[in-house]
């Protein structure tokens, strides 16, 4: 009997509490909320921690729900329930930005934060190979052109591309659709490499058309979506030498004694190469900021003055040693500045 | 007098024939049995092996002793790195130059002055004294003394240099490094650094989820079985509404978080990532296999307890708190216990309602921003960094420890309990 009592004492308590804390939650919160890219996701929660331990905030939640769902979070509108920051590993679009005009979020503030590089990795048991974006084009494509026509993707092996390529069957691990770094590998290695493959534009004259035949990747078998768990995809080439992953750059970093990265169009992989474009498969990163919560989600200006101080993003800052790729000093400078002013983006 | 020698059926070649072929058939479908059983094993061995054997060195951490000041004025100036690194530069007297400084740096954890700083929190007295403490290493050091990292092959594809392997080298051999147990791993939230990262915040997340799912499953889950099983009439809405419960278990747990997000966050407002939200998500998710299992167990108790309560003069209700479900308690925790073993293992409803974040501060209320133990495992999977791999095997088996106490609590208390007719 008096077990039971109990029981419902305690399911009345809690009904109760969750009444009242609800209610007083919905009206203020004093830690900072991210959301968005799970690129940029390492980087952010680095800063976090960092600013965290400085003790005078508690340390801010942030939540990797990928780049277009964190946007859709963060313009849904002003006020604590909504996130203060969002993090994109693209640029915001302009429907985007509309979307967060109508719902209040008038005012928000780009920070660029730096680039992240994709790499095509491979085992260091494999040999050198030098790739270029049209051959991986030919490689991953589902209908690609022979003889003035359409078909199937006939390649199966490397060499069937190109002799010099190893004979090896071709097997590409890579991110599924859902995945940020997807949408960046299509927009950057496919689409480049199908607009250097002259053929297409023969036979697809349309230009809608033809970007559909260029971003569509195979699926009969030459490109294995691997899921987002990129240390499984390392243990995957890890066994098999003659497969290629898809992966960011920080992972290759970490990964640079089990794995090399391919050359790219004759270009490394390589800090350097990247913050300057020469190395074509990157990318940059943003950072995007509610101005409207500046100063009354307690902490923000201050994240955001450490997000882009130049042990965080510098050239030795502790993003760097996350994988992070920095941009040039100039640019570094100039986020500063509009991090300090919140200057609002203007597209 | 002759005798017939015509031999009885059960004795002629065509019935041994069939008596042999009904015991083989028996032989291997036994072993058949016993091949299922042996294959199930060796996949759960090798799962098993595959978790410990990556997960066992993360109960170990590289420490590093320092000699330090605690020097006044840098103590007021919450200088705790200043007084680290000059303990640390007096190890290495050899080593003046930048680069070789900054090399030494790396091989503490970034997260080492806070180590400092904590001590001199809790005994001020030790503040222009010199001590020995152990601090933690950085996880690259870690990973190389549990030998992870290779120490040959060309230099710039290691993790560590020639100098920092000959530093780690001299400090192993002086006893100034060594590995001890990894108590961060059991007494901090998550960090990106993994020799700072500790699964007491998800483990804290993973209990105030539960405790709001238990207090409002279990309770409502066994009113309405009793009331299904033992008063309700048995017509047409009863049994639409029976046919939607055992739908409802069948629903996958993303569909809940959903619904969560629509209506705890959407239409409530209750705060994002917070247990008590992935309470009710839960709590909605177990609530049809309580109810389930619950009307199973009352089913099982025989009729004949329920007629001789109800001859001797006991109310319905009596009959069904005196008797009947005590009687079928043991099967109703069992079902309980392992809806709320599901519940710990769950993560997909979370997503939706922002409980896959990372949180380093360690919940201390229903509302704070909390993460739970798969969630961790996730996001620790996930990370680039080397040292995570092994510390998430780590947090699987913390997780298959409670799992293991939870089912093993079920099993004990049927055999406890029990009573058969």
């Amino acid at each position: 009997m008096i077990s039971r009592k109990h029981v419902f004492t305690a399911a009345a308590a809690v009904a109760l509490s969750v009444a009242v804390t609800g209610g007083a939650n919905a009206q203020s919160r004093d830690q900072i909320r991210a959301v968005g890219s799970s690129t940029v996701f390492p980087f952010t929660t680095a800063v976090a921690e960092a600013f965290g331990k400085g003790g005078k905030f508690k340390t801010p939640v942030v939540e990797s729900t990928g780049t277009g769902g964190g946007l859709k979070l963060f313009c849904a509108g002003v006020g604590p329930s909504h996130p203060d920051i969002a993090n994109a590993s693209r640029r915001i679009k302009k429907s985007e930005v509309e979307q967060c005009a109508a719902n209040g979020v008038t005012q928000i503030t780009e920070l660029k934060i730096g680039f992240d590089g994709i790499a095509l990795a491979y085992s260091k048991k494999a040999p050198e190979v030098a790739l270029t974006t049209a051959i991986l084009w030919k490689a991953l494509a589902k209908e690609v052109p022979v003889d003035g026509k359409l078909v199937a993707n006939p390649y199966k092996k490397w060499s069937d591309i190109d002799p010099k390529l190893p004979n090896a069957e071709i097997e590409v691990l890579g991110p599924p659709p859902t995945s940020g770094t997807r949408d960046t590998f299509n927009e950057l290695a496919m689409l480049e490499g199908c607009k250097k493959t002259p053929e297409v534009k023969a036979v697809v004259a349309d230009e809608k058309a033809r970007e559909k035949v260029c971003m569509t990747i195979r699926e009969d078998g030459g490109y294995v979506e691997a899921g987002e768990n990129d240390n499984l995809i390392v243990q995957k080439l890890n066994a098999n030498p003659a497969a290629f992953g898809v992966f960011g750059y920080s992972y290759i970093e970490q990964n640079r004694d089990k794995l090399q990265s391919a050359k790219m169009d004759g270009v490394d992989l390589t800090a350097p190469n990247v913050a300057s474009g020469k190395y074509e498969l990157s990318r940059p990163l943003y950072v995007y900021v509610k101005n409207a919560h500046a100063g009354v989600i307690p902490g923000i200006r201050e994240f955001i003055a450490e997000f882009t101080s130049e042990r965080a993003v510098g050239d030795e800052g502790y993003l760097a040693d996350k994988g992070l790729i920095p941009e040039p000093k100039d640019a570094r400078d100039a986020a500063r500045t509009s991090a300090v002013n919140l200057t609002p983006l203007q597209l | 007098m002759s005798v017939t020698t015509a031999k009885s059926h059960y004795q002629s070649e065509a019935f041994a024939r069939r008596l042999r072929a009904r015991y083989a058939a028996e032989r291997n479908f036994k072993i058949a049995g016993i091949a299922a059983i042996a294959i199930a094993s060796l996949m759960l061995v090798v799962l098993l092996t595959s978790i410990v054997s990556k997960g066992y060195t993360a109960f170990w951490q590289a420490q590093v002793r320092v000699e330090v000041t605690f020097d006044k004025a840098q103590v007021e100036e919450r200088n705790y790195a200043a007084i680290l690194r000059q303990g640390l530069y007096a190890q290495f007297p050899q080593i003046t130059e930048r680069s070789g400084r900054r090399m030494l740096n790396e091989l503490l954890s970034s997260g080492a002055p806070y180590e400092l700083e904590a001590l001199v929190a809790r005994d001020p007295s030790i503040v222009g004294t010199t001590r020995t403490v152990w601090v933690r290493a950085d996880d690259e050091v870690d990973q190389f003394v549990k030998g992870y990292f290779p120490r040959t092959g060309p230099e710039a594809e290691r993790r560590l240099n020639d100098a920092k392997i000959a530093a780690v080298d001299a400090m192993t051999a002086s006893g100034a490094l060594v590995q001890s147990f990894n108590t961060t791993l059991f007494s901090a939230g998550d960090s990106r650094e993994a020799e700072q990262a500790g699964i007491w915040g998800a483990v804290v997340g993973s209990l105030l989820t539960l405790l709001i799912t238990m207090a409002l499953s279990v309770p409502i889950g066994i009113a309405a079985a009793v009331y299904l099983e033992e008063f309700a009439p048995k017509n047409k809405w009863t049994d639409l509404i029976e046919v939607n419960i055992n739908n409802l278990a069948a629903v996958p747990s993303i569909i809940f978080g959903l619904l969560g997000l629509a209506v705890f966050l959407g239409f409530f407002g209750l705060p994002r990532s917070a247990p008590v939200v992935g309470g009710l998500v839960m709590a909605l998710m177990t609530l049809p296999v309580i109810i389930i299992s619950a009307r199973v167990a009352l089913k099982s108790v025989p009729p004949s307890i329920r007629e001789a309560a109800l001859g001797i003069g006991a109310s319905p209700l009596q009959t069904v708190t005196h008797h009947v479900l005590p009687l079928a308690m043991p099967g109703i925790l069992t079902g309980t216990i392992i809806g709320m073993a599901r519940a710990l293992g769950e993560t997909a409803p979370l997503l939706m309602i922002g409980m896959v974040a990372f949180i380093v501060d360690v919940p201390h209320g229903l509302t704070d921003s909390a993460t739970v133990l798969p969630v961790q495992i996730y996001m620790w999977a996930d990370s680039p960094e080397r040292a995570f791999t092994e510390r998430t095997s780590a947090a699987i088996m913390i997780l298959l420890g409670f799992l293991i106490l939870m089912n093993g609590l079920a099993v004990f208390l049927r055999k406890k309990f029990e009573r058969r007719w």
